[in-house]
């Protein structure tokens, strides 16, 4: 499963990550090897076999609808690069999502 | 010129009024210091983790089951990736191909035809965080920076999708209004668009009269009232009629509505569709509820806007149109209850509330629980109308006033001098005064113009202010004219 | 006479109950140790001898007022530089954090407080967990006791290699793919990969979701037990934590093993890949096994073959969702004079996560990525199934399974660097026991030919510590005491 340049790039995009095209040559080399060994997985028959998302047997878990201690705005914001009028800032957002 | 149908779909965003957040415990309260509502699991902290809120799920539950949806017997949470400042894990917890509730419809009424609209789904997600942009508009575009506020992070949001089913602005209308009528009678929710607790985007595309296949749709954003949304929908048909008539290929794309200017432009400049990268979310457990539980839930159901309005025409013998706004939310009909516990006849008491009440609360922007006036002053009101002490215009005149000043009607016609005037005397000598300025009008009255009538009444009414006696007007004319 | 820090856990305790020595002594032996030794071995990345002090302090009150505390009080304990301390440096080995302070602490310190365990100081690890040999810390790697040239093994190499040098008795790691279990093999400890759900991973900074425990590192397995004990319980905070008493695991240790079926996994005894060193520590262990009346037989796995390509799509596939919260908004390193929210995040998460983590972020994005969902992560959960399947069956014919826990013995430092995936095959005994959210314990084996010490590895079904740790006692007892590293003597 050989990964292009291309491919490798626009993941880098979705991940917001940064390469060279040296890093990105060499990642799409080295995902394409991981993947191809991943790609045994492929080869097995398991039509029948439903996925496991969530190993334990747990289910039907929840909280009750009750309000409790927050943390002061302060603490809140004490792990911020930068804060404005008790806000986290950054710089500017160029498009909505 | 090709005949086009529009077909719509609507998503719909919910804020529930639970206590705490989707996922912790913070207060859900509307307002206060930016992050003041926050904790480590709302904040995304590394570290941290979620726990679903049993509330939310009730509601969500109580929701598809009043839009006649079926309840999963097996639902997961899923992740949705993607960067945005505003979504403090980068990824927001919500439900994709596995959600609580699915398949139901709600039925529209415009005019005589009543539309089934299919309910797609109901599922459940978490709200982000609020931005502040800082620049020169206060918008994204030309904005120097952005302050985020994280308070409004981890609020339980509902997303209701509807089918492609709807097919004019008017039709989108009354699904929106009737939608927000549930929401409200069940009291999981404010339903304020204003506000943002009921968020709307539509998606519409074009297709030719007849026609199977789908025309190419466009996701409309940024619509904050109900009637933004016909609007906005008036304006996509428009403009997108126009450019298949002059045979371009309408763009797949997502579009803002402009409150201003009422059109709609481009927002997303690349076609490329968001790759959301959904995977079971592998904090949470699955939602696998027993059956006991949905029944319990729904043993909660209120009696619904559709069935409710049935009965309150029935019960009063109103017209629909007279008991749509009686019957619009538990509030208004408590509000109709006291006023015919007071005495009043409910086709009276729906008219007024359908006319006077109604202007009232839509000038100040206010709900029915929100009413300045009372039913009880209302009704009271209403009563002088009755025994002829005020007329009806100066009674309409005298609540306006009231609901704005916040007094009741009957002390504004006290302070204001709005009685009628029933006096035969009075009014005997107002009449005269008119005959004897409006000659012309009486001669032509004489030789046979029955309409003349009218305009004498009106001379008379203008004298008198409105505030003369309609009847006792009319008869003390009628016999004037006959004399002499 | 031994030194304090020569002792275990369990009989620090009860010399602190007795008030035959005070916490404070025990914490300030050790953290002289540390001063002496750690800067040859870089077990840890942030001291915390205040905190300690002040946790030992608090246990000298209540001893003198004459409370009975639990039998851990006062001894020290290395922690993972991945569980968040409120106010504390928590590096999760990543540039990125480089100066990150948690607002709030994690479950597990919450209970380490409670039970007056004075945590000595942050461990070195793999960055966000991701190696299995502390190379890919952004603060330098770890060495192993046994020879400073080697690697301690990874993701928990600092706190494995903290207890193996003597600089805490106790020490807490995470296992996603056996990043407890593997150094433990490698420094010559006790380390336990619990049942997931036992352990709350709340302010645990998580790597893979699904997989992720906290658990116990000590030099004997009483002693593992004990912190076990301490550190298990259901957490209201966590979803996914399991509602069940915590066992006594210290009253059941010396239940002896007559008649216990252990089935031997046979792929993964001698083969490609595995060290014949490591072959004959395990042989002989499971002979002493058989000499105590267990009943041994043989098991053959296939699913597991495919056990490692799965974890190498979920794994990546969850921490690239993980880690996307690192992206310089409200926390951790961010990158100066960026002209946009975007190049803002780019920039901050590029210089900040080295090159595994960057590896793995991208595999992850990629497996989950449109269109090859179905084929990549999809598939592997379908494998996952199949894994818990064979252990299903095998625990049928089986009490326990056993093994080596890692192919080799202690590789040195540079070694596997450049290739990536030689180095995820060190993982290849200890991943399945994480698909499939399952118990397993290494227990030190002694030493190979090459003088590096081998870890057998026991394996059970989910709640199965009881049982593990009867065995790996009673195997314990039977192997005797073993040699301690160079390192000790060079005190």
């Amino acid at each position: 499963m050989a990964l292009t340049r291309e491919q490798v790039a626009h993941v880098a995009r979705l991940a917001r990550l940064a390469f060279t095209d040296e890093e990105l040559d060499r990642f799409a080399n080295q995902l394409s090897d991981i993947l191809s060994y991943a790609d045994q997985v492929t080869a097995l028959a398991t039509e029948d076999v439903p996925p496991t998302s969530h190993a334990l047997p747990l289910k039907n878990v929840f909280r009750p609808d009750e309000i409790e201690p927050c943390l002061s705005q302060e603490k809140a914001l004490s792990t911020a690069p930068e804060v404005e009028q008790g806000r986290f800032k950054v710089p500017r957002i160029m498009e909505e999502p | 010129m090709t005949d086009y149908e529009a077909v719509i779909g609507l998503e719909v965003h919910v804020e529930l009024s639970t206590r705490s957040k989707m996922f912790c415990g913070c207060p859900t309260t509307f307002g206060g210091e930016p992050n003041t509502h926050t904790c480590p699991v709302c904040l995304g902290q590394p570290g941290s983790l979620p726990v679903p809120n049993k509330r939310a799920i009730e509601y969500l539950m109580l929701i598809g089951l009043a839009l006649d949806c079926r309840v999963a017997p097996y639902s997961l949470f899923h992740r949705k990736n993607y960067f945005y400042p505003d979504m403090p894990k980068n990824y927001q917890i919500s439900q994709y191909d596995l959600p609580l509730c699915i398949d139901g419809h709600l039925e529209v009424d415009v005019d005589e035809t009543k539309t089934r609209v299919g309910i797609t789904r109901a599922h459940m997600e978490e709200d982000t965080g609020k931005s502040l942009h800082v620049g020169a508009t206060g918008r994204i575009a030309g904005a120097k920076y952005s302050l985020i506020d994280y308070n409004r992070a981890g609020i339980p949001l509902v997303e209701v999708v509807s089918e492609p089913d709807i097919r004019s602005p008017l039709e989108a209308q009354r699904y929106l209004t009737e939608l927000r009528s549930i929401l409200s009678t069940l009291g999981v929710s404010d339903v304020r668009m204003e506000e943002g607790s009921m968020r709307c985007d539509a998606n519409i595309s074009l297709r030719a009269h007849g026609a199977a296949a789908f025309g190419t749709k466009v996701e409309v954003k940024n619509l904050n009232s109900i009637r933004s949304v016909s609007r906005a929908l008036t304006y996509e048909i428009d403009r997108q009629q126009k450019a298949l008539d002059a045979g371009d290929k309408v763009v797949q794309e997502t579009r803002h509505f402009d409150e201003n200017t009422g059109q709609t432009h481009t927002l997303r400049s690349k076609e490329e569709a968001f790759d959301y990268r959904y995977f079971p979310e592998p904090d949470l457990v699955p939602i696998e509820p027993p059956e006991g539980w949905i029944d319990e839930v729904r043993a909660q159901m209120p009696e619904l806007p559709r069935a409710r309005r049935a009965r309150i025409a029935a019960e009063h013998e109103l017209t629909p149109e007279q008991a749509a706004f009686v019957a619009s939310s538990p509030s208004s009909v408590e509000y109709f209850d006291a006023l015919l516990a007071e005495g009043t006849p409910a086709r009276d008491a729906a008219v007024w509330m359908a006319g006077e009440l109604a202007r009232a609360l839509n000038t100040a922007g206010e709900t029915i629980e929100q009413a300045r006036v009372s039913a009880g002053d209302l009704a009271r009101l209403l009563d002088a109308i009755k025994e002829g002490r005020v007329t009806l215009n100066s009674a309409k005149k005298a609540f306006q006033d009231a609901y704005t000043a916040g007094k009741t009607p009957l002390d504004i016609v006290e302070e204001k001098g709005l009685q009628q005037v029933s006096d035969d005397s009075a009014i005997t000598a107002v009449v005269d005064e008119v005959l004897a300025t409006n000659q012309a009008e009486v001669e032509r009255f004489r030789a046979g113009e029955e309409k003349v009538f009218k305009f004498l009444v009106g001379q008379v009414m203008k004298a008198t202010k409105g505030q003369a006696s309609p009847q006792v007007v009319d008869r003390v004319l009628r016999e004037r004219l006959s004399a002499s | 006479m031994s030194e304090l820090w020569e002792l275990p856990a369990a009989e620090l305790g009860t010399k602190i109950a007795r008030k035959e020595t005070s916490a404070r002594d025990v914490v300030d032996a050790h953290l002289s140790r540390i001063e002496a030794l750690d800067e040859s071995v870089n077990a840890f990345l942030t001291l915390t001898p205040e905190l300690a002090r002040a946790t030992a302090d608090d246990v000298d009150r209540n001893v003198s007022a004459g409370e009975k505390l639990g039998p851990l009080a006062g001894v020290p304990l290395a922690l993972k530089d991945i569980l968040c301390i409120d106010g504390v440096r928590t590096t999760a080995g990543s540039k990125i954090l480089e100066n990150y302070k948690p607002p709030y602490d994690a479950t597990v310190v919450q209970k380490l407080f409670a039970a007056g365990v004075p945590i000595i100081g942050k461990a070195n690890m793999d960055e966000f967990a991701m190696g299995s040999s502390t190379e890919n810390s952004a603060y330098g790697p770890s060495r192993n006791p046994w020879d400073l040239a080697r690697v301690p093994g990874g993701s928990s190499g600092g706190s494995s290699a903290a207890v193996s040098a003597g600089f805490a008795p106790l020490g807490i790691g995470t296992d996603t793919g056996g990043s407890i279990r593997q150094p433990a093999s490698l420094c010559g400890v006790v380390g336990v990969k619990p049942t997931y759900g036992l352990v709350s991973r709340y302010g645990v900074l998580a790597f893979a979701s699904s997989l992720d425990q906290v658990g116990p590192f000590a030099r004997t397995v009483e002693d593992a037990a004990l912190l076990l004990e301490v550190i298990a319980g259901y957490d209201r905070m966590d979803a996914t934590s399991i509602r069940q008493p915590v066992p006594q695991y210290r009253a059941a240790l010396d239940a002896g093993v007559k008649g216990l079926r252990i089935g031997v996994v046979s792929d993964w005894i001698e083969g490609e890949g595995v060290q014949p060193g490591v072959t004959q520590s395990i042989r002989a262990a499971i002979d002493a096994l058989s000499g105590l009346g267990a009943e041994i037989g043989e098991i053959s796995l296939p699913s597991f073959r495919y056990a490692l390509s799965a974890y190498y799509l979920i794994a990546p596939a969850e921490c690239s969702s993980n880690l996307a919260r690192y992206d310089g908004v409200r926390w951790g390193l961010r990158a100066s004079d960026a002209k946009d929210v975007v190049e803002m995040n780019v920039r901050s998460r590029t210089a900040g996560f080295g090159d595994e983590v960057k590896r793995r972020i991208m595999l992850g994005t990629y497996a989950l990525s449109a269109g090859y969902y179905d084929a990549y992560y999809g598939k592997a959960q379908q494998v996952r199934t199949l894994v818990i399947r064979d252990f299903e069956k095998a625990y049928e014919r089986f009490d326990v399974l056993l093994g080596p826990t890692s192919p080799t013995t202690a590789f040195k430092i540079g070694e596997k660097a450049d290739d990536p995936l030689a180095m995820y095959l060190n993982d290849v005994f200890t991943i399945p026991s994480n698909l499939a959210g399952a118990a397993a314990i290494s227990v030190p084996s002694g030493l190979a030919d090459d003088g590096l010490p081998v870890g057998l590895q026991l394996l059970g079904p989910p709640m199965s510590e009881e049982l593990l740790f009867k065995v790996a006692y009673a195997y314990e007892q039977a192997r005797g005491p073993i040699a301690t590293p160079p390192l000790w003597v060079n005190a």
